[in-house]
């Protein structure tokens, strides 16, 4: 197979995702290593505007497939379309980022493929005679595995969401062509009908470049309003560790960690969480961790960049209002 | 209702990681495997379900070592009916594709109604498995199913995404993958124990599931060439001096140093 590489532009509501544009850059590295082009697949109604946003980062053609049914997810039919592209553009390596979605449907495109996959990585490289060989974290965090694929083409890869800098290549708006879904929608035999979304939209921990974490120290479900203070001057979203989820205090859906979520953003406020290994798992790669914890021999110190030894209930106010002074 | 459940035998999570001298083998002495805790999750769905229904059977299946047998009785304990395990310790660094196919060969010969399995395998966490043997199988898959409906041969799912829960719904025969919250998985009674001890495991070889002995070996298509342990981490920069100083100097060297907010 070729030397070209296809990415998966997700979307979502009409627009792209972050994940996508951080895959894209990825595949642009790559494709002027293999000496290929970068060629996208974005599905649903719409899909074809986001040509000059893409040639932007660096994608030389847009594939598009604008059937409004695309424009939910429909795990059978994108994972098709996928497979069906890889061959078409006799891609040598596809990438897709690890969203949820991502998640969903990328092995499933390989199995389509007959070819090796590689999940959730955290660094990618391409060498000039086709082998892709990856980082990624296993064993919650405890290790990193080099794992490669040396032959078997097209190579497929699920990117970490928020680990890969997006670029910009300057590059004119790109190249759009349509294709066909390779599956027609009577086939189809699984689909999303619709998103239920929290009354007040909150960002998501997985989706978020800074995060504030309560876990147990902070005593009780109405004291998420203290993180959530916090949150705010910074743009965050809320995290918590699992002793809070399980107490109730919080939605499972901001859990970060082994049966959590796995998130790697720039900044990372641990508050009143111990640091247990399960906890790190799904944390230990961001950026810059801070702890605020009264027991100076807390773990979560082990791995943390900065560390206040104290009580939360008198620090994290006065760093809300620290933020909150910087921004006006 | 017959449902099949994939069960995969894993570290616990607390396990030292210590890499042997080939640099990329964990050192098995001394660690304890256990059933992944998602798998506890399709277990107890399935066993849910059979009652519910009233009738029914639940299979369990691992591809796996002769160790994981221990998995198995366990998830026989907790109620299931039958287990069969192609035993090769190679598949536990197999290709996620030849693991699919293993579990792919059973599935094939019994023709479950649903499959369930662990939305990942904890340690590994790769996540191919529920996606690949749908497309193995020519079935719909969900990854990830947080709650389950069933009526009249089609399911209603639950699936948390980014800011939003997405609602999937689709047909059985499918292959659903289980995420925490799902239930809760209940524990093997001393009965069941017992119990569990008088059924039989059926033991296959990685042939009898047709999978070629190069695909376990030198025919790999994913290598992992190593296991890299991160540098520790120095330990944190604890700040020093009055509160209101730690926090002053916090902020300045998460704006001006780490250029963070
Ligand atoms: C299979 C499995 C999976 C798991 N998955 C996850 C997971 O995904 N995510 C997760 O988080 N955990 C997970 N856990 C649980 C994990 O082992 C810990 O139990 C959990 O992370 C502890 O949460 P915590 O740090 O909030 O609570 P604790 O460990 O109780 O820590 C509370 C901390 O708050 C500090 N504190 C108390 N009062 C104050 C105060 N006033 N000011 C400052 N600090 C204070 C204490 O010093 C302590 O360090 C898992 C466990 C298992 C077995
Ligand atoms: C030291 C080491 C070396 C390795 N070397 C390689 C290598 O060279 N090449 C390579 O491709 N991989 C290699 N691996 C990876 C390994 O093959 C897979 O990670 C592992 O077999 C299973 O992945 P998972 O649990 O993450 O699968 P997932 O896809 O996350 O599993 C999801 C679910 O599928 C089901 N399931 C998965 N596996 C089985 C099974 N065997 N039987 C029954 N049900 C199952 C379970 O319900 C599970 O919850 C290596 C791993 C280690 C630890």
């Amino acid at each position: 197979m070729g030397a070209n590489v296809l990415v998966f532009a997700e979307r979502r509501e009409g627009s792209l995702k972050r994940p996508a544009l951080e895959a894209l850059s990825a595949a642009r590295s790559a494709a002027d290593i293999l000496g290929g082009s970068v060629v996208v697949l974005a599905l649903g109604s719409g899909a074809a505007a986001h040509a000059e946003e893409l040639g932007k980062h660096g994608a030389d053609r847009l594939l598009t497939a604008e059937a409004p049914w695309l424009d939910m997810y429909v795990p059978e039919a994108y994972a098709a379309t996928l497979a069906a592209a890889a061959g078409d553009v006799d891609a040598g390596l596809v990438l897709v980022p690890a969203t949820s979605m991502g998640k969903d449907m990328a092995p499933r495109v390989a199995a389509a493929l007959k070819t090796g996959m590689l999940s959730d990585v955290t660094d990618l490289e391409a060498s000039a005679d086709g082998t892709l060989r990856c980082t990624r974290p296993v064993f919650s965090g405890k290790a990193n595995a080099i794992v490669a694929i040396p032959a078997a083409r097209p190579a497929v890869a699920s990117l970490r969401p928020n680990v890969f800098p997006v670029k910009e290549t300057g590059g004119g708006a790109a190249e759009t062509g349509s294709v066909e879904p390779a599956l027609a929608e009577d086939k189809v035999r699984v689909r999303a009908v619709r998103l239920e979304k929290p009354a007040e939209a909150e960002l998501d921990v997985a989706e978020a470049s800074v995060i504030v974490s309560g876990g147990r120290g902070i005593k009780g479900a109405e004291n998420f309003k203290l993180i959530r203070e916090l949150a705010e001057p910074l743009g965050a979203a809320v995290g918590a560790s699992r002793a809070v989820v399980d107490a109730g205090w919080i939605a499972h859906s901001h859990q970060v960690g082994q049966t959590g979520k796995v998130v790697s953003p720039n900044l990372y406020i641990a508050c009143g969480i111990s640091g247990a290994i399960q906890h790190l798992a799904g944390m230990s790669s961001s950026k810059v961790i801070v702890a605020i914890n009264k027991d100076p021999e807390a773990p979560i110190f082990k791995i943390a960049d900065y560390g206040i030894v104290g009580d939360l209930f008198e620090v994290v106010p006065k760093l809300a209002e620290a933020v909150r002074n910087l921004n006006s | 209702m017959k449902i099949l459940v994939g069960l995969k035998h894993v570290p616990d999570t607390e396990t030292k990681v210590k890499v042997a001298d080939d640099g990329v083998s964990l050192v098995e002495a001394g660690i304890k495997f256990v059933m992944s805790p998602y798998d506890e999750y399709a277990v107890e769905e399935a066993l849910k379900l059979k009652e519910a229904a009233g009738e029914g059977e639940v299979l369990l299946v691992c591809a796996g070592p002769e160790s994981a047998t221990a998995t198995l009785r366990q998830g026989l304990a907790m109620g299931a009916d039958r287990a069969v395990l192609i035993q090769d310790p190679r598949f536990d660094r197999a290709d996620g594709l030849v693991r699919a196919s293993a579990l792919a060969s059973v599935a094939t010969q019994e023709s479950p109604d649903l499959v369930l399995l662990g939305k990942q395998g904890v340690g590994t966490d790769e996540s191919q498995t529920v996606p690949m043997l749908g497309e193995l199988l020519d079935l719909p898959h969900v990854s990830a199913v947080g709650t389950l409906e069933i009526v009249d041969g089609r399911f209603t799912a639950h699936r948390e995404i980014e800011g939003a829960v997405e609602v999937m719904e689709g047909s059985l025969p499918a292959i659903l993958g289980c995420e925490k919250g799902l239930n809760e998985p209940r524990y093997a009674s001393l009965k069941g124990i017992m119990q569990a001890k008088k059924k039989t495991i059926d033991v296959r070889s990685a042939a009898d599931a047709g999978i070629e002995d190069g695909a376990l070996g030198e025919g790999k298509m994913v290598v992992w060439e190593k296991l890299d342990l991160p540098a520790p981490r120095s330990g944190a920069r604890i700040l020093e001096g009055e509160i209101d100083d730690q926090v002053v100097e916090l902020v300045r060297c998460l704006r001006e140093e780490e250029k963070v907010i």
